[in-house]
């Protein structure tokens, strides 16, 4: 059996990875989808530990970060392409009024 | 159990008067403000007359509650009135010569400014002064001293736009303040070893405590001493008498009525109030006799070379006072009140006449350009004349008989000594000199006013008038007639010691220091020629006084330059009142001055404490301005400061772990 500390490592990797991604890249899709790698990364300890523990719970919560990433993503992408027909770019430090 | 007088409405009515004057006044015509001063002033005087009416019905000492104050523990102290024989001489003496000053002020200050405010003032006064005679216990008695001493300082500083008015009052006041720290110092003495303020209390505690023991004399040495401390600083003794000089920078009626014939009698009836502990401290009542000998002789001296008329009469004020001490330091505290009562009569006339002297020639107060003034201002001569008379000690005015019972006392009492008596006949003597020097001065000779058209300096708001003054004119009749009535208790006043009634009327008071009657007729015989041998000799001395004055203002005119001349130097020193301002000035003003500017203003105000304030406020504008920074406005950085504070919240519980 794989023990827990490996994957809470990748977690970590994959949480830090998200956390860069985010503050250093400027394409708003890009931050989106860093975004999207730290919530799989808290999500990948969440199950790495109901596995270990024998608990659902930890699952569960899978469950819900999942549904919330996905509604985050329908509206989150909704808002971009609303963005990029305005101002027709997905740069985000050019996207700093949020009037026109 | 006496019926209730309600005393309390004695000084109530003034504090009254002076509420709707002081709130209201302003609007009032002055017919409105004069009538209501002297209808609460007058009030005042009638409760007083009805108390008189009753007086002999009158269980002694009379007492009156009218509420609690202070509750401490088994500690208190309340708002009450105390009614004796001596109480009711200051109460008469108060109300009766504070009334006539009051109608006196309405003529005199008629024309000024703030007149609503003068009388506001002045029943103020009356009021804090009724409160410190009516006194039940020593707290009360202080809130009047104080409540004197404030309305003093708003008296004297009246024209308060002239500067020299406006530090004269700072002065008198700052002056009484250190009198008064003696004089707390004595009441917590008092609290501390009788745990009470109550006159009845602590005197019986003193009689009690004596006689057992428990009240050492050196205690009652120390008490008695501060006692005389605050006495020296509101009754003008050596060393703080500096202030009443320069007192006279009030308008006149306020130099009678406060510096002369009430507040500064006050320390007088306090000695003569705390008379138990005095006795039974004879070294603090030696040095009350001495201070008050010294000053009597040194501001007599001081007064002979004033050329301001109110200057003199305030030297004089300070030397009677020395008068009234002395008689108290030989336990002769009677004759002290008694000199007390003359003196608020012919005293508080000389200055009113005084004040109608200046009023008539428009505001000059140096004798050096009056002269003459017998024929225009006739009454206010006449009254000056009895009420100089009177001071200078010749029979039968009042001064003489107050006067004599002091040296007679000074000389004979147990405490006496023969030096006392000596100073006081050459103070009597001086008295007399100075008083007809400004007799002669200002009312005989030629009139030399006119020829010095414009004055130098204006020393009196007076000369601000602007209508021009030609020949002087006798004072409107509301003047006179005060004048009239004071004169004439300045020449009948001392009558009402004959057969030394009034000393019986005290006696009850003042009961442990009555001398025992003489039962042996020779012994009383030899006594009386000696006393009749002293009184020849201050007679002369009074008439001695009289005709050097007039052989040298009056006669020969062109003597007092000469002997100036030939004791220059002597001559300069007495002018400049000994250099004792100077002095003062240069050892406790200029260091306190000096002091406060460098090292609390500039080393511990702004060295310390705007110092820690500033620094304070910079270093917060540093830090904050370095802080400022992170709030730039771009959402990355702030996301990078959440990474970042993770990053350290994750790194500490790692190590929280791995410890």
């Amino acid at each position: 059996m794989v023990p827990v500390s490996y994957y809470l490592v990748l977690s970590g990797i994959l949480f830090s990875c998200g956390v860069v991604g985010f503050l250093i890249k400027r394409n708003i899709i890009t931050i989106f989808m860093s975004i999207e790698l730290m919530l799989n990364g808290v999500n990948l300890s969440f199950v790495a530990f109901a596995a270990r523990w024998g608990h659902l719970s930890g699952q569960v919560f899978v469950f819900f970060v999942m549904v919330v990433a996905a509604a985050e993503a329908a509206v989150g992408l909704a808002i971009i392409i609303a963005v990029y027909r305005t101002r027709e770019t997905l740069n985000v430090d050019q996207v700093n009024l949020l009037k026109l | 159990m006496t019926p209730s007088l309600n005393l309390w409405l004695i000084p109530a009515l003034p504090l009254l008067g002076a509420a709707i004057n002081g709130l209201f006044g302003r609007r009032f015509s002055r017919q409105t403000v004069a009538a209501i001063a002297l209808a609460f002033c007058g009030g005042a005087l009638a409760c007083v007359l009805f108390v008189w009416a009753r007086f002999s019905s009158l269980e002694l000492p009379h007492t009156e509650l009218l509420a609690h104050w202070i509750r401490s523990g088994d500690f208190y102290v309340n708002f009450e009135f105390y009614l004796d024989q001596l109480t009711l001489v200051m109460l008469l003496v108060v109300t009766g010569v504070g009334f006539l000053i009051h109608i006196y002020s309405v003529g005199y200050m008629w024309e000024e400014g703030g007149f609503y405010r003068f009388f506001s003032y002045l029943n103020l006064f009356m009021f804090f002064m009724l409160t410190l005679v009516l006194a039940g216990n020593y707290l009360q008695m202080f809130i009047g001293w104080e409540g004197v001493g404030l309305a003093s300082y708003l008296l004297i500083g009246f024209w308060f736009t002239k500067d020299s008015a406006a530090s004269a009052g700072k002065k008198a006041f700052i002056v009484n303040r250190i009198g008064d720290f003696g004089f707390l110092i004595a009441l917590f003495l008092l609290i501390k070893h009788f745990n009470s303020l109550n006159f009845q209390q602590v005197f019986s505690g003193v009689q009690t405590g004596v006689e057992n023991g428990a009240i050492t004399v050196g205690l009652l040495t120390a008490v008695g001493l501060l006692l005389m401390v605050g006495a020296a600083g509101k009754s003008a003794q050596i060393p703080l008498y500096v202030w009443l000089p320069d007192a006279m920078e009030g308008p006149t009626p306020v130099s009678a009525l406060i510096h002369a014939a009430t507040m500064v009698t006050a320390g007088v009836y306090m000695v003569a109030r705390s008379h138990i502990i005095f006795d039974h401290a004879p070294n603090a009542l030696t040095v009350v006799a001495i201070i008050g000998t010294l000053t009597a002789l040194f501001a007599a001296t001081i007064g002979i070379a004033q050329t301001d008329i109110k200057k003199v009469l305030a030297y004089s004020t300070i030397s009677q006072l020395g008068y009234m001490f002395l008689g108290c330091g030989v336990a002769a505290y009677s004759a002290g009140i008694f000199h007390l009562m003359t003196h608020a009569f012919f005293k508080g006339l000389l200055f009113l006449a005084a004040g109608s002297v200046i009023h008539s020639i428009g505001g000059e107060q140096d004798m050096r350009k009056m002269g003459g003034l017998k024929q225009y201002i006739p009454w206010t001569f006449l009254t000056m004349s009895i009420a100089t008379f009177a001071i200078a000690g010749f029979w039968p005015l009042a001064g003489f008989f107050s006067k004599d019972e002091i040296l007679w006392q000074a000389f004979s009492s147990k405490h006496g000594s023969w030096a006392y008596w000596l100073i006081g006949v050459i103070t009597a003597f001086i008295t007399s000199f100075y008083m007809f020097r400004l007799w002669f001065m200002t009312f005989f000779g030629d009139y030399r006013g006119r020829s010095s058209a414009s004055h130098a300096e204006p020393a009196h708001a007076h000369a601000s008038h602007g209508h021009d003054h030609g020949d002087p004119h006798e004072s409107p009749m509301i003047m006179l007639v005060p004048l009239i009535i004071l004169a004439v208790l300045s020449f009948c006043g001392g009558w009402i010691n004959f057969n030394g009634h009034f000393e019986h009327f005290l006696a009850p008071v003042f009961h442990t220091a009555t001398a025992e009657p003489l039962t042996d007729i020779e012994a009383q015989a030899a006594e009386h020629s000696t006393e009749y041998l002293l009184m020849g000799i201050s007679l002369a001395a009074a008439a001695l006084g009289l005709y050097l004055a007039y052989l040298l203002y009056c006669k020969r005119p062109e003597l007092p330059q000469k002997i100036s001349d030939t004791l220059d130097g002597f001559y300069d020193t007495v002018v400049h009142k000994y250099y004792v301002d100077e002095i003062y000035a240069t050892l406790f003003v200029k260091p306190l001055v000096i002091g406060s500017t460098r090292i609390l203003w500039h080393g511990v105000d702004q060295g310390v404490i705007d110092a820690a304030i500033n620094d304070a406020a910079d270093g917060a504008n540093h830090v904050s301005d370095a802080a400022r920074h992170m709030q730039s406005g771009n959402l990355r950085s702030y996301a990078g400061w959440i990474a970042a504070g993770g990053a350290v919240v994750i790194a500490y519980m790692i190590w929280l772990g791995v410890r």
